[in-house]
């Protein structure tokens, strides 16, 4: 049996599946019941400053898209932080931790840019006994325009100052969440980091406008005709979010900062592609407000077998497995060729690989061969592109098979070179050529 | 009353029974269940379903705008290429043609539910009455069409769309032919044939007639010199003998005439049926007519067909939709003798057959069936009569590709015709590709001298 046993920047937890600060978190109910169902973690639902509670929409506050059978595929939201009182907030915090002594309990926080604001609400969550502080510089709705979260989030200076006073006035692990909503995800997380923060976790959601009634012409969720952006989460962020864990992972300034991986995990699957890509845990929400807690499960034992089956025993044998193949472009090799290969018993004739080589593409997929509807790869054409491996509806009918080095590529006409070489030193390469005079 | 009582008896069922007996065989698809059955279309390249349709409907097309929430313009795709589309979608045996040929089959032997997909959209369209079609400027030429069956309707329809004026001859009280006198109740429920009709001749421009038959009210030649051309969507009038002793005791009935008994009637429940009913034949009107006196109440239905199950021209499903109401299909059993008592049928005598050296063989076996009732489906023929001298051949019109028969402005279409398949689809194909050949030798003639405005 593998171990998942979780130690997230000392918060240790029995697995590293937590759920995101989001509205599954709101409240004593809701966390007790996700702990019984198995969660290693839990996020709590953003706190605000003392006072009277900000208030939500009382219309939809989500909006969606969905595949042909209502599989919800992307979600927004526009809800925004706790809107419960504080102090309710941390007592039931506080009751829960106890309760469940072995789950991790980290407060999400979002107050004004302000020191004072930060410094008296930091011994509150304390006394709450949590393990740890998420900094919420992430949602991108409403409370941005009151210059808190994704306001934050999108000026590094400010995120550095944040986290400077966080990490002054408390002695709890400080995590910073990112907003995706940014052109380079490195340099938040570099101010994180320059703040002096533990971690980050990332990310938080995009910034969305799910559809549009075309009857009424008011973007979705309307509230009364109208609507607003919100806050895009669920499978379809998944890729995005994949590939700013990487980036931090990556980064030389960044690299070994701990990550917790967040952004449309709905499978073990994605979980683990979140650990390979540098995440040290993971966060869920989407999944779990479509599902229920239960799915957590699945994730548990997913995870576990396939690290049964591959042979890791804990965690550490495979959180940041991946990062070493994340690669600049310029770096890939062209000297590595391959070439589709259609398996024709597994083919059923739909004939799209050809249209879309056809008319997109290549022109190197047939569609008659000796007046015969037959689709097959014209070698001397194929650039080896992907698109009818990711156009064909039967999996594996279509693979894309490497050259062996030596063996003629039909399409260039010259044997496939056994040596690695780049876009650095090829000929094509005005700044190649530079260098080598 | 009810199933065991012996005679050819109406009122077998309570009411009740008879309507969910006769209800709709495949119910329509709901909105989100039309748009999961659209998701697994793959929108494939040249799609084999579409050249497996008779009328070429773009089929993957119209199941995007299916998917898509266009169910309109889907209905649009489908009446383009086929304006009975709302009935082929109900009658067509799919699972020979589009949805044997499609890929998914292949794939996991369950295809797209293409049939059912059409029917959506037609349905959608036909609901809100919404029509695609108006006339071209009126070009004064005059079509006459005999039969107002499938052939003969989109025939009259497609040249309504080029300006023609046409008028339908048609011998009974009410247009659709097969779809309206020759289909399972259960196919087409809710009175949809006539429906149909009503859509496809809202064009305008075509004037229907009926109780007018060729051979007995007026003759081809009388057409081909009141109008400029003419088409012959006939359909099969004769139905053929069994020529065994006791063929015409009472209760030996010809299964057409049961079918089209069944449609005309509202609750079903006054259509007489046999306790023990014996079925002959091997097609579709074999199975329509077992299935339905089934249906109705009979104890025991069988059909005797005198080759194997590979012979059938009915279907797979057909077959399987009859096993599972209880019908018991019997091969290699062909007719000797209809034993009568009292001038009523009492049983009927069939003789085992095999084939030897590829030829039909009666073995000299028999056997004796119980039955209080005995339905011939044993095949249709084509009454000719009124005809002169139209090249037959076969017992069938000769027509070339486009339709066109052996005298000039006569052309001929569906079940009529040499190659006719005995399918709706392809008898709108035909009478389809028959108007548009009418139209190009119209057009190529010359100029009326007063244009009708």
């Amino acid at each position: 049996m593998a171990d998942l046993r979780n130690n997230f920047v000392g918060i240790k937890s029995p697995n590293p599946f937590w759920l995101a600060s989001a509205p599954p978190t709101d409240k004593a109910y809701n966390v007790e019941r996700a702990f019984k169902a198995g969660w290693g973690g839990v996020v709590w639902k953003t706190l605000g400053e003392e006072g009277p509670p900000v208030v939500n929409v009382n219309g939809p506050r989500y909006g969606a898209i969905w595949g042909a059978d209502r599989r919800l595929l992307g979600l927004n939201n526009i809800e925004l932080i706790t809107d419960r009182d504080l102090y309710v907030n941390l007592r039931e915090m506080k009751q829960v931790k106890m309760n469940w002594p072995d789950r991790a309990l980290i407060a999400s926080i979002m107050v004004p840019c302000e020191e004072n604001a930060w410094k008296a609400i930091l011994p509150l969550v304390e006394e709450t006994g949590a393990d740890g502080i998420e900094l919420n510089f992430g949602c991108p709705h409403g409370m941005s325009e009151r210059g808190m979260g994704s306001a934050v989030g999108q000026v590094p200076e400010y995120i550095e100052m944040v986290v400077r006073w966080c990490k002054q006035y408390t002695r709890m692990p400080v995590i910073t969440k990112l907003t995706p909503n940014i052109t380079d995800i490195r340099k938040p997380a570099r101010a994180a980091k320059a703040g002096g923060t533990d971690a980050v976790s990332l990310i938080n959601t995009i910034n969305s406008i799910t559809s549009v009634n075309l009857d009424t012409f008011s973007p979705e969720p309307s509230i009364d005709g109208r609507g607003s952006h919100g806050g895009y989460c669920g499978p379809a962020v998944k890729p995005i979010a994949l590939n700013m864990v990487a980036e931090i992972a990556r980064d030389p300034e960044t690299h070994g900062l701990p990550i917790s991986g967040i952004g449309g995990i709905t499978t073990w699957r994605d979980a683990a592609e979140f650990l390979a890509l540098g995440a040290q845990n993971v966060q869920v929400c989407t999944a779990a407000m479509t599902y229920g807690f239960k799915i957590v499960q699945e994730m548990i034992s997913g995870l576990s077998d396939w690290m049964d089956a591959k042979g890791h025993r804990t965690l550490d044998d495979i959180c940041g497995r991946a990062v070493p193949n994340v690669s600049d472009w310029q770096y890939l090799n062209l000297n590595y060729v391959t070439k589709a290969k259609i398996d024709q018993d597994a083919c059923i004739k739909c004939g799209r690989c050809h249209i879309a080589c056809e008319d997109t593409s290549h022109q190197a997929i047939t569609q008659f061969v000796n007046g015969v509807r037959h689709f097959e790869v014209i070698e001397e054409e194929c650039v080896g592109c992907n698109l009818c491996v990711n156009v064909c509806p039967v999996q594996n009918c279509i693979t894309m098979e490497p050259l062996a080095a030596g063996t003629l590529d039909k399409r260039t006409g010259k044997p496939v070179d056994p040596n690695y070489a780049n876009w650095t030193t090829h000929p094509n390469n005005p700044m190649a050529r530079q260098a080598a005079e | 009353m009810g199933t065991t009582q012996s005679g050819i008896l109406g009122g077998r069922l309570p009411l009740a029974e008879y309507e969910a007996n006769f209800s709709d065989l495949h119910p329509p698809l709901d909105k989100h269940e039309a748009l999961v059955a659209a998701d697994r279309c793959y929108f494939c390249h040249d799609a084999p379903c579409m050249t497996a349709c008779p009328t070429s409907i773009d089929i993957p097309l119209f199941i995007r705008q299916i998917a898509t929430g266009n169910p309109i313009g889907s209905a649009k795709t489908i009446f383009d290429q086929n304006i009975l589309g709302g009935m082929c979608a109900r009658v067509c045996p799919t699972e020979t043609l589009c949805e044997q040929a499609c890929v998914r089959n292949t794939a996991e032997e369950r295809p797209v539910e293409i049939g059912r997909l059409q029917r959506y959209a037609t349905d959608t369209a036909m609901k809100e009455n919404k029509q695609f079609f108006t006339r071209a400027a009126r070009t004064g030429r005059r079509v006459a069409v005999v039969g107002a069956g499938p052939a003969g309707l989109a025939c009259a329809h497609r040249l309504a769309v080029k300006g023609h004026d046409v008028v339908i001859y048609d011998a009974r009280e009410k247009s659709g032919g097969l779809n309206e006198y020759g289909i399972a109740a259960y196919k087409s429920v809710d009175d949809f044939a006539q429906k149909e009709v009503d859509y496809v001749l809202s064009i305008g421009g075509i004037e229907v007639r009926h109780g007018e038959a060729l051979g007995r009210d007026f003759s081809l030649a009388d057409l081909g010199e009141r109008y400029d051309a003419v088409f012959l969507g006939l359909g099969l009038a004769g139905v053929n003998a069994l020529r065994v002793e006791g063929e015409n005791g009472a209760g030996v009935e010809d299964a057409v005439d049961f079918i089209a008994a069944l449609r005309q009637s509202k609750t079903k429940a006054d259509i007489p049926v046999g306790r023990r009913v014996v079925v002959l034949g091997g097609g579709m009107t074999a199975i329509d007519a077992a299935v339905q006196a089934k249906l109705l109440g009979a104890e025991e239905v069988t059909i005797c067909y005198r080759r194997g199950k590979e012979h059938m021209n009915a279907s797979e499903f057909e077959q399987d939709l009859a096993a599972s109401k209880g019908v018991t299909i019997r091969h290699w059993l062909q007719p000797k003798r209809i034993a009568l008592k009292d001038g009523k049928v009492a049983g009927i005598e069939l003789e085992y057959t095999a084939l030897v050296e590829g030829k039909l063989t009666a073995t000299g076996e028999t056997g004796i069936i119980a039955a209080d009732q005995i339905f011939k489906a044993i095949g249709q023929t084509f009454d000719a009569s009124g005809l002169g001298v139209l090249r037959m051949e076969g017992g069938r019109i000769v027509v070339d590709q486009e339709g066109r028969t052996s005298l000039a402005k006569i052309w001929a279409g569906g079940d009529c015709v040499l190659g006719g398949e005995d399918l709706t689809v392809s008898a709108v194909a035909m009478g389809r590709d028959a108007a548009e050949s009418i139209d190009r030798v119209l057009a190529a003639a010359e100029p009326l001298a007063s244009a009708v405005a």
